[in-house]
């Protein structure tokens, strides 16, 4: 119909002349709905709501929101990473000593050494490495995270981001996704289904996997606290660790709004949309249910998950560690041929091989290292966490700026397996489930040969 | 589509039985005892509850009182109409397009505030509307006081206190209803007036609405809805309204003429 399209051009016009923000309309509503309010509403004994408001207005305000996120973010790390050294020293003690006695028991009954170099030093080293440095920090991350989420504390954290994610042109409830995929990349892919938009859902999704997930976070928790958290006694080292982690999250969360800019400036242009957000009432966390129901389903899942696919894992790398060709190792041979981009990247050839392997699922990508580390030749007797730090430091060379590195490429790689499964299943498009792995992928690469020539060119190291 | 398809039924349903029972809208928002209302007026059991599957579902009951029939449509549960979400934009859709005789908004006295806001945004698209003040027994009980009357005057539109669940002022409602269909009370609510920049775009608009559309879509509200980029509405405006504009064009070019 001509006539409603000269309407529309002409508001059209008329916007681009007047200057008009979208939010006027909006905003003139409330403000005459907030004017009647005053003019009718009388509040006798505001009680428990009462109480309510005034948390939120801390909680949500301009001053403090920020602050306060940050803060419970890094308080929650701290009580991670400095909880978790103990039992992962015990649990590591535990196997090892299991270890020596299954050994003992290979000898005594004279057990082909390949069998034992395959089982022992192989599927049983493996599985218990990843034990013992993932699941305290999973055991106590998760259930405090939950606590978190089950006192409604995460609308507010939407509520706190919505204006970030305005201003990147895309929509507020990204900042809900968002916090789905710092549990699982492949739920927050899910969740975007709650925004409608199909430009603002798309970059969602696209996104949402520069957010660490529940596979990555003891990768980052284990590597901050191994490399900028020294001993577990020195409760300095440990702030400095819990800084990493944090910086590494808030820096996830920037890299979500900054590629979320970029695409709905060039790709995918539009408007953001409208929504309101209810914050539900704060309610006491169930905790003794929610520490129950974070391990079960979530840590022992991840763990589970960690463990069925870092045994055979195991296995077979100590098959390629053990496989030679000429006198090189066949896992040397891979990793050398990824040494030139590794190296340009602030890695080795180990640690990108480590996360190409670790494709099917983001945790195992720290166990793999370690096991090709551990397989590659000399068979170091690994019993605790301080020689861990050994083997990555004197055996490989790591330096601060590795670790570093690594984080980095840990928050910024292809999605796992599952995720881009996920991506695949609701877009329906090769197109953008291959956008969703390049996109990540290239950051990271890009943040890497960036901070690794950065620290190598003002030589900080 | 499956959802469209529903609109235009219910629309062209509208259409056919005009003139038998008088078509009320229930908007609201989530949460304020919509059904409940639903089923205190028309009798009927309609599963009461929240969640975002149900919304998309349109349910209608029917109910008499003294001389007059009333078809009762319960809308989606919306916080506004503006921002393009399914269920919004089919409680706008109805609002619009299925232009009832009269529309009950159910506002949730215990946050009047925010309910408000879509009471405004109803009154900016038809001004027959009454305003059902529910949950009042929860707001007494949480030390809450509304001056309804004043209430009333501020909005321009009658309002009506009830507590839908225990039945109380549903009686009182219902005559509000019966006064307005009739004619006995005529709504005259009080419109958000916005920033010049904006006034001045609407005056710039209105006289082409109207003579594109004539009297089938309330002008402001459309130069409101273009102004902020909305322009979705006018392919539902083809799709909903396209014979009457047709109508209406060769009308105002006979009296041009």
């Amino acid at each position: 119909m001509n006539e409603l399209h000269s309407l529309e051009h002409m508001a059209r016009e008329l916007c681009k002349q007047n200057e008009y923000d979208r939010d006027q309309i909006v905003e003139s509503i409330y403000d005459h709905a907030a004017g009647i309010t005053a003019n009718t509403v009388t509040c006798l004994d505001l009680g428990r709501r009462g109480f309510e408001n005034r948390v939120d207005n801390v909680v949500t305000s301009r001053l403090w929101g920020f602050p306060i996120m940050f803060g419970l973010l890094a308080l929650i790390f701290w009580i991670t990473i400095t909880g978790a050294n103990y039992p992962s020293a015990a649990l590591a003690d535990l196997f090892f000593g299991w270890e020596a006695w299954l050994t003992n028991l290979c000898q005594t009954y004279h057990v082909p050494a390949w069998v034992h170099g395959f089982f022992v030093l192989g599927v049983f080293r493996g599985t218990a490495w990843v034990v013992s440095v993932m699941l305290p920090p999973m055991a106590i991350f998760f259930p405090l995270f939950t606590l978190l989420e089950d006192a409604g504390y995460l609308p507010r954290v939407a509520f706190n981001m919505d204006c970030l994610f305005k201003k990147a042109g895309v929509h507020g409830k990204q900042a809900l996704t968002m916090c789905m995929g710092f549990g699982c990349n492949a739920a927050g892919i899910i969740s975007c289904r709650i925004i409608n938009s199909p430009r603002e859902r798309l970059i969602a999704i696209l996104t949402n996997n520069f957010v660490p997930c529940n596979g990555r976070f003891p990768t980052l928790i284990a590597l901050a606290g191994i490399f900028f958290g020294g001993s577990a006694l020195l409760s300095a080292g440990n702030l400095a660790a819990t800084f990493v982690v944090a910086l590494l999250v808030v820096l996830g969360v920037v890299m979500t709004l900054a590629v979320s800019r970029v695409l709905s400036q060039t790709l995918l242009q539009g408007e953001a949309s409208h929504f309101t957000l209810e914050l539900p009432p704060y309610r006491k966390p169930r905790v003794g249910e929610v520490i129950i129901r974070s391990i079960l389903d979530r840590t022992l899942f991840v763990m589970g998950r960690a463990v069925i696919i870092a045994a055979p894992a195991g296995g077979i790398i100590w098959i390629m560690a053990n496989t030679m060709i000429g006198d090189v190792s066949l896992i040397s041979i891979c990793a050398s041929y990824l040494d030139i981009p590794a190296q340009w990247m602030g890695l080795d050839g180990f640690i990108l091989l480590a996360f190409i392997l670790g494709m099917p699922a983001n945790e195992i990508v720290l166990p793999i290292l370690i096991m090709s580390y551990l397989s590659g030749g000399a068979m170091i007797e690994l019993d605790s966490l301080a020689e861990l730090r050994d083997l990555f430091v004197v055996e490989h060379g790591w330096t601060w700026l590795t670790a570093l590195c690594t984080m980095l490429f840990a928050l910024c790689h292809w999605p796992c397996g599952t995720t881009l499964y996920t991506i695949q299943k609701e877009q329906k498009s090769w197109k953008w489930t291959i956008m969703a792995a390049l996109i990540p992928t290239v950051a990271g690469i890009l943040l890497c040969v960036l901070v690794n020539g950065l620290v190598s060119g003002l030589h900080l190291l | 589509m499956g959802r469209n398809m529903k609109m235009a039924d219910l629309i062209q349903e509208k259409g056919i039985k005009q003139g038998e029972p008088i078509t009320i809208a229930l908007a609201g928002n989530p949460n304020t005892g919509k059904s409940t209302l639903f089923n205190a007026l028309t009798g009927l059991r309609q599963h009461t509850g929240n969640w975002p599957g149900k919304t998309v579902l349109q349910t209608h009951g029917y109910f008499s009182y003294k001389d007059q029939h009333y078809k009762l449509m319960d809308l989606p549960g919306t916080y506004s109409l503006i921002a393009n979400s399914a269920d919004e934009e089919v409680a706008r859709d109805f609002l619009c397009f299925g232009r009832p005789d009269l529309t009950i908004v159910v506002v949730d006295a215990t946050c009047l505030e925010r309910n408000l806001n879509l009471v405004l945004q109803v009154t900016e698209i038809t001004s027959r509307v009454i305003v059902c003040l529910n949950l009042m027994d929860e707001a007494k009980r949480k030390g809450i006081n509304i001056d309804v009357e004043r209430l009333g005057e501020s909005l321009g539109i009658p309002v009506i206190p009830t507590a839908a669940s225990k039945g109380e002022g549903i009686s009182s409602l219902l005559k509000t209803i019966y006064d307005v269909s009739v004619g006995r009370i005529i709504p005259q609510p009080v419109m958000v007036s916005y920033p010049s920049n904006i006034e001045d775009m609407i005056s710039c608009l209105e006289p082409g609405i109207i003579k594109t559309l004539g009297d089938c879509i309330n002008s402001r509200w459309l130069a409101l809805r273009l102004i902020d980029n909305d322009y979705k509405l006018l392919s539902s405006i083809q799709q909903y309204i396209k014979p009457e504009i047709a109508i209406r064009s060769k009308h105002f070019q006979e009296v041009l003429a």
